[in-house]
């Protein structure tokens, strides 16, 4: 406590040298008090006042329906009603295919996006800065409209033929996301006012952080799913069974704290967590391998046009024999065990998911420590905002994306395909004969004698 | 008379050591004269505002001739300057921020803000240098295998990073550490990805690194003078001494100093050919057979212009044309990267970025307009000049599964087939 009044009293201080210095500065430079509250903010984390408590958003339903019980165990029956919902509206949207996936990972990542910039906006009073809030909405368009355009154009290769003015929008792409993006850079130059720059540079650095954080992990999240929704699921299961099976472990044996940030955290309920998260994800991939449905890379079929999951399935989804190693032979009794190669991969997964996952929620916690925030918004009852459910999701993305190409897969071949299209037609030419020869030798295509 | 040159002695930086200053208690740069004790003894004698304007001025020739050294002396020692001016751009920066945070005291983040600087210039490096020193890379046995899982181990390397934050969070400083978490990233976002850019400029042959960035320092000297001698409406509110005839003269001037500039380099095949690196002689070298970007050909001058002129058709550089794109991005969009940094001098209150240059400041003051450039350029070449680079697409495919192999061959001979260029019965 003394230290925050020492550090009060020092900010007091130098804020007077600074009013003497600044009245000798002359009218150029008039001292905005605005300005000098804000760096008194800096200065000490306890100047802040609290953002209000919430309100309770507990829908009605509910709250009738559990007016008997007292106030501890209504919460934990509101948190635990509420994930059984999620939980179930994630099946339902999995069911639905590919493209309800898609919306609801760009619908999640608005949501996000939006939660963490009124953060900003209540942290520095600036809702009325001029035009911040139209170029925030308008970066964030910007952005996803570049990530989109890189990703999408891949995937819809055939349908992006046939359409002329789609041709000059990929050819371009880069150059026209560049002058979208620098448009909005020069309008937020032009909106420079001069009471307000140090504001407005720090809205301009959170836009670009939150930018940064949650639409380059969304389209990562899509890139996955891609891939086969396998490589979707399986990562956010890990995620959210760490989750609850940290919190049960912690509930029942709770007793050593973690760590400093999350004093709620205990050791059992991390290691519990772990060892539990990864006998599931053993499990869960046990049973998603066998179908083609969650194996397939999801393809856009432009006669149908629509998502199709069909495929021979590749090497990682077919049954092995493996030999079981001698140390859980004498455990287990069997000398070999039949598994698919993916579920190894599922073992680091699910690692990754339980050790470092958790960093993520200490980074979130952090940060809603740092700016006296309880929850980062009030859209789920019980549990805060969307962010709150996915601040360890982040890191698993990027992990996933990561790990997919340094190790499953090498480049993606409609990629390959598009630049190759776009080739000046005697490079075209010089590496068709490059790839026949090597196709010849290889014995992949017969040589033909004409054509 | 008198009194208007003298608001219009400087440029981009704020007003000079005549004017009040603009500080409070806690300034973050030391005020200091560190002008070589050379230029202080020739000079003693003049006035200080004349002294002033002889120091910028020889500065400038002296940055000037260093620039064209380094030019003379070849991409490897300018890679080095590209990575040199780098660190001390992020160094000065996040200089800054711990003066405005006051948080020299905070536990770890000198290293942490080094060490993240340090993943993702590893980072970067490895990418560009895995395409450019193929053959190298793939001969070395430990090179290859950092090659090939690249991108697991700098994420590695950014996660125990991101962990040591997270871990050395302090309660009480919470707010602070996050401020300068965020403020390492833009800084890094901004400075590491741009010199990046520029090295990939670099590569692509050397008149696409010295071009645009000529224009640049061209754009500001051309529109000081302009401004210093017809001046009269001011430009933007947030740098006073900008005014519209400097910035309409510095646009024209620097459009005819791109082209000719361009026209003087377009000659030389050590500037236009793209930089390689040979494995035998293991340096760099630019040679090539000029793409036809760089070989003359014949315009038509239009009607219009023909009357002024008076010639019909002239012969210049296709790349010349491309010039004049880069000269007016440099003259009309470059400034705003000078507005961005003249915004945040004043939003945090500090009169340069550091003090390493006499007379203009920090390194930053100098290069502040060049960032928005070198990313036009990339993306200018990525869309307009150069598409993918065919051995490298090649080395993808070959790395692909023999079923995809055969799509991709298949649907290229139907593309190919399709557009005449190969005939259906012909077996290449």
């Amino acid at each position: 406590m003394s230290a925050r009044r020492r550090r009060r009293a020092a900010a007091e201080q130098e804020e007077e040298e600074e009013e003497e210095e600044a009245a000798e500065a002359g009218s150029d430079k008039e001292v905005d008090l605005e300005e000098r509250l804000h760096e008194l903010d800096l200065r000490s984390d306890s100047d802040i006042p609290d953002v209000p408590p919430p309100t309770d958003s507990t829908p009605e339903i509910l709250k009738r329906a559990l007016s008997g019980l007292s106030a501890r165990w209504k919460n934990w029956w509101i948190r635990g009603i509420l994930s059984l919902a999620m939980i179930s509206g994630f099946f339902l949207i999995i069911y639905l295919g590919s493209f309800m996936l898609m919306l609801l990972v760009l619908s999640i990542q608005v949501k996000c996006y939006h939660e963490i910039i009124t953060i900003g906006y209540r942290v520095y009073h600036s809702y009325d800065l001029p035009w911040f809030r139209s170029l925030s909405w308008y970066f964030l368009l910007c952005v996803n409209y570049f990530f989109y355009g890189e990703t999408v154009a891949d995937y819809f290769a055939t349908f992006v033929q046939r359409r002329e003015q789609l041709q000059f929008l990929i050819r371009y792409h880069r150059f026209i996301s560049f002058a979208l993006y620098l448009t909005g850079f020069c309008m937020f130059v032009l909106s420079l006012v001069k009471k307000h720059y140090r504001l407005q540079f720090y809205m301009f650095a959170w836009t670009h952080v939150t930018l940064l954080i949650t639409v380059t992990q969304s389209h990562l999240v899509i890139q996955n799913l891609f891939e086969g929704m396998i490589w979707f699921l399986v990562p956010i299961s890990s995620v959210i069974c760490n989750d609850i099976t940290a919190y049960i472990f912690g509930f029942f044996f709770g007793r050593t704290p973690l760590i400093k940030l999350s004093p709620k955290k205990t050791w059992e309920g991390f290691i519990g967590g772990f060892f539990s998260t990864v006998v599931f994800g053993f499990i869960f991939s046990y049973f998603l391998a066998q179908h083609q449905y969650f194996v397939c890379p999801v393809e856009y079929n432009s006669e149908t046009n629509r998502f199709v999951t069909e495929c021979e399935p590749s090497e990682l989804f077919q049954m092995k024999k493996y030999s079981v190693p001698p140390l859980l032979q004498a455990v287990l009794g069997w000398e070999t065990v039949n598994m698919y190669p993916f579920q190894m991969h599922s073992f680091a997964l699910s690692t990754f998911a339980s050790l470092i996952g958790p960093f993520g929620g200490f980074f979130a916690s952090g940060f809603k420590r740092a700016f006296k925030i309880k929850d980062f918004a009030d859209t789920i009852p019980g549990h805060g905002g969307i962010m709150d459910r996915f601040d360890c999701q982040y890191l698993m993305a990027t992990f996933v994306h990561v790990y997919i190409t340094s190790f499953i897969r090498g480049p993606n071949p409609s990629k390959l395909l598009k630049q190759l299209l776009i080739l000046q037609p005697e490079q075209q030419l010089s590496v068709y004969k490059t790839l026949k020869s090597h196709l010849v030798e290889k014995g992949i295509l017969q040589p033909s004698l004409r054509g | 008379q008198e009194s208007e040159p003298e608001n219009k002695l400087d440029g981009e930086t704020a007003s000079d050591s005549e004017s009040k200053s603009e500080f409070g208690g806690s300034s973050p740069v030391p005020s200091s004269d560190d002008t070589p004790e050379v230029l202080n003894r020739a000079l003693s004698n003049l006035s200080s505002r004349w002294k002033n304007w002889w120091v910028r001025g020889i500065l400038t020739l002296a940055m000037i001739t260093f620039f064209f050294i380094i030019i003379y002396l070849g991409p490897m020692v300018l890679m080095t300057i590209v990575m040199c001016v780098q660190i001390k751009c992020f160094h000065e920066i996040i200089t800054i921020g711990y003066n405005v945070y006051h948080s020299y005291d905070l536990p770890w983040f000198r290293t942490l803000s080094w060490y993240f600087l340090l993943c993702v210039n590893y980072f970067f490096y490895g990418e560009t240098v895995t395409d450019y020193f193929f053959t190298l890379v793939q001969r070395e046995e430990p090179l290859r295998i950092l090659s090939k899982y690249h991108r697991f181990i700098s994420f590695a390397l950014y996660l125990t990073g991101f962990c040591m934050f997270v871990l050395s969070l302090v309660k009480k400083h919470y707010r602070l550490q996050f401020y300068m978490f965020g403020w390492t990233h833009v800084t890094l976002l901004i400075v590491v990805t741009q010199s990046h850019l520029i090295i990939h400029n670099l590569f692509e042959g050397m008149i696409w690194f010295i071009v645009p960035i000529s224009c640049v320092i061209c754009n500001d000297i051309m529109a000081y003078m302009f401004g210093f001698f017809f001046g009269r409406t001011p430009l933007i509110k947030l740098s006073p001494k900008k005014t519209w005839e400097g910035f309409i003269g510095g646009f024209f001037s620097t459009v005819l100093f791109g082209l000719l500039l361009s026209y003087v380099m377009s000659g030389y095949r050590c500037f236009t050919c793209p930089v390689e690196f040979n494995n035998d002689t293991n340096s760099f070298t630019v040679d090539c057979e000029p793409s036809e970007l760089f070989q003359l050909q014949e315009y038509n001058i239009p009607v219009l212009l023909q009357s002024v002129v008076g010639w019909k058709t002239v012969r210049m550089y296709p790349f010349q044309i491309h010039s004049i794109a880069l000269s007016t991005f440099a003259s009309l969009i470059g400034p705003f990267g000078g507005f961005f940094a003249s915004g945040f001098k004043r939003a945090f209150k500090i009169k340069d970025f550091a003090n390493t240059i006499p007379g203009h400041g920090g390194i930053m003051d100098r290069f502040d307009c060049q960032y928005l450039m070198a990313t036009f350029v990339n993306v200018y070449i990525a869309s307009f000049i150069r598409g993918p680079n065919p051995s490298k697409l090649i080395q993808q495919f070959l790395t692909l599964r023999p079923d995809q192999q055969l799509h991709i061959f298949n649907t290229l001979k139907a593309h190919l087939v399709d557009r005449g260029i190969l005939g259906s019965l012909e077996d290449a």
